[in-house]
């Protein structure tokens, strides 16, 4: 649509910027092309062949993770297990190996690429809407519901076995979700109200959880409960994967497609509106977005931290703030850097594993005081 | 473009903030928005751009009302300035200068030449080509303002409607906002606290009072002694500067009723 497409009578095309007096000059200027502005981020062509690097990156880190483990993993068995599944004439494994590889080792390993990519761009996301520096995706409570929904699972026996830990805990997130909407009907969406209504739910599911708990709990569920909220991809098969997957692809797209939107929050509602935002409409479809794919990532693998927050803060420090470059490397970074944590979770105290939770804080700290501190703000 | 209210109206529960306004301003014009703290401007201004949906009356672009218009056709025809907004995006100039293109953006493409060359003009328009690749966080006030300014050309709109762009600007670099406004092609409505710097660039002048628009006229016929006592409660004197521009220069506040009694003829 062009500028005069919709415009009232007698807009013309091009509105000169220079002043009368200057016009003659400014012409003879503009004969030349312009100097391109030094805007942030790489350009259309470097940023291609960045994000192609980037991807082939994450499929070395893929296949790398998928060897690392409890058993060990050749290049060939990997073959071995792909290949006929494309069908490729290849002679499978045996088939206990093969199913260990396939059923518990690959979907774990895609699954913590998945929800590496979701967290770190659903904190970008959040942190643009909230116009707030330490928003992450548990912001809006969904991690809190989703542990009061698993501990509803695990020990009120909420369902009657009928949903898992999985359908709880996102039967919870869903629900705290509804709540912050409800609070923040009236008020609306303004940024500040959606932080400091995101922080009541919160505190008011940890309180349930802390009492199912303590009231009920014995300490097998307890030890369950708590390894599951620190996030863990032990228990990972194929559905969630599919299910995050696609939730994954969508919410990305549809992030993509307001990175325009985004970059406009940076100087609040009212810039953002004067700038052709529909500020209300573009937080309602943000806000929805990132609690679906935070819900069926926690609800998957627990409240993996620190990944939403430092790796967006990491990216920007790399490829500037305009959401056109940040949110695609936020996606391949948070993925990569998930998959080796995940990695490291498995084998750094083998076989007792460690919560990948507790990695990924150990590991984001430090790389989040060096950001930090590179960029002045420490 | 002609900018126009129409009986506009903007109220919050219990509370009237803009009352019955009626105004028009002709393309090119340079106009200033005065008027004590909390008489309107900033609401006026919000609804004038689309950004507040008033109670009652209409806005007009070309007097076509602007009521269904989306905001994105809206803000291709207009641009609006707050007062000294801020971010913690560590953003580079000519980041925020695009900004001014985002009306126009296509959702799934990224800046293409106009944008570009826009972007470049806009930033050579307000003397920061030179400063387009440094960082909001380095800026000072009038560095960022400008800045803003060079985001609201970038929109190329027919009108750019200003809250209060001087505040916290030291005397140099409101002079050379001032002068940069009244320099544009565009026409200007700019909300304005200093009197004597609203008389000496603008064109024209709206005086607000406890929401309602109380005079509108040029500088000279707007600004005298009894309507500053009654609006302002200051008593002041009205002289010319060295270019024969009305000057204000304050003897004091006045004392509501006895002052204005004591002034008016």
């Amino acid at each position: 649509m062009s500028a005069s497409a919709d415009a009232p009578s007698g807009v013309p095309d091009t509105v000169d910027l220079l002043h009368p007096a200057a016009r003659e000059h400014g012409r003879a200027a503009s004969a030349e092309t312009p100097p391109a502005p030094p805007v942030s981020g790489p350009s259309g062509l470097s940023q291609a062949v960045l994000l192609l690097i980037g991807t082939v990156v994450l499929a070395g880190s893929l296949m790398v993770s998928v060897r690392i483990g409890v058993a060990d993993v050749g290049y060939t068995d990997l073959a071995r297990v792909v290949g006929p599944r494309l069908g490729l004439d290849v002679e499978p494994l045996p088939r206990l190996i093969d199913s260990l590889i396939w059923d518990l080792r690959v979907p774990r390993v895609l699954m913590a690429a998945l929800v590496g990519a979701s967290l770190a761009t659903c904190g970008a996301v959040l942190q643009a809407v909230t116009r707030n520096a330490l928003a992450d995706p548990y912001l809006l409570g969904i991690s809190s519901g989703a542990s009061t929904g698993a501990v509803a699972v695990v020990v009120l026996g909420v369902g009657g076995g009928a949903v898992g830990v999985t359908g709880g805990a996102f039967a919870g997130a869903l629900l705290s979700f509804g709540l912050l909407l409800l609070l923040l009907r009236r008020t609306g969406l303004d940024s500040a109200r959606i932080v400091l209504t995101g922080v009541i739910v919160a505190e008011l599911f940890m309180a349930l959880t802390s009492l199912v708990l303590t009231a009920s709990g014995d300490a097998d569920s307890i030890r369950a409960i708590t390894h599951w909220l620190l996030g863990s991809m032990t228990s990972t098969r194929w559905d969630p994967v599919v299910i995050c997957a696609v939730v994954g692809v969508v919410g990305l797209v549809v992030f993509r497609l307001h990175s325009t939107a985004l970059d406009a929050f940076a100087f609040g509602t009212d810039t953002a509106s004067s700038l052709g935002i529909d500020v209300r409409a573009v937080r309602r479809v943000l806000l929805l977005v990132t609690a679906v794919m935070t819900a069926v990532a926690v609800a998957s693998v627990g409240a993996i931290g620190f990944v939403g927050l430092i790796v967006p803060h990491g990216v920007r420090f790399l490829v500037g703030p305009l959401h056109r470059s940040l949110l695609p490397f936020s996606a391949l970074v948070g993925a990569v850097f998930l998959v080796w944590t995940d990695a490291l979770a498995r084998v750094a105290f083998a076989p007792q594993e460690v919560p990948v939770g507790v990695f990924t804080a150990l590991l984001g700290v430090p790389l989040f005081l060096l950001v930090m501190r590179k960029r002045g703000e420490l | 473009m002609r900018i126009a209210a129409e009986k506009l109206s903007w109220s919050v529960p219990g509370r009237t903030i803009v009352d019955d306004v009626t105004l028009e301003i002709a393309p090119g014009e340079t106009v200033g928005l005065i008027g004590p703290n909390g008489s309107g401007k900033s609401s006026l201004l919000r609804c004038l751009a689309g950004l507040r949906v008033p109670t009652t009356g209409t806005v007009l672009y070309d007097g076509e009302p602007i009521r269904d218009w989306d905001a994105r056709r809206i803000a291709r025809h207009v641009a609006f300035v707050e007062q000294a907004t801020d971010t913690d995006s560590d953003l580079r100039v000519a980041d925020v200068v695009g900004l001014g293109r985002t009306p126009f953006r296509d959702r799934w493409r990224g800046p293409g030449a106009t944008d570009r060359a826009v972007v470049a003009a806009a930033l050579a328009r307000t003397g920061l080509t030179e400063l387009a690749g440094r960082h909001w966080k380095s800026l000072s006030g009038g560095e960022r303002q400008r800045t803003h300014i060079a985001r609201a050309l970038a929109q190329r709109p027919w009108c750019i409607l200003l809250d209060e762009p001087t505040n916290h600007l030291d005397i140099k670099h409101q002079l050379q906002l001032m002068e940069l406004l009244a320099s544009t092609d565009q026409t200007v409505l700019v909300a304005l606290h200093d009197l004597s710097l609203a008389a000496r660039y603008c064109d024209r002048l709206l005086l607000m009072h406890r929401g309602h628009l109380v005079a509108a006229g040029p500088p000279s016929a707007v600004l005298t002694p009894a309507r500053l006592a009654d609006v302002f409660e200051v008593d002041a004197e009205i002289g010319l500067d060295g270019l024969g521009n009305p000057a204000v220069s304050y003897r004091g506040t006045a004392h509501g009723a006895t002052a204005s009694a004591r002034i008016r003829p």
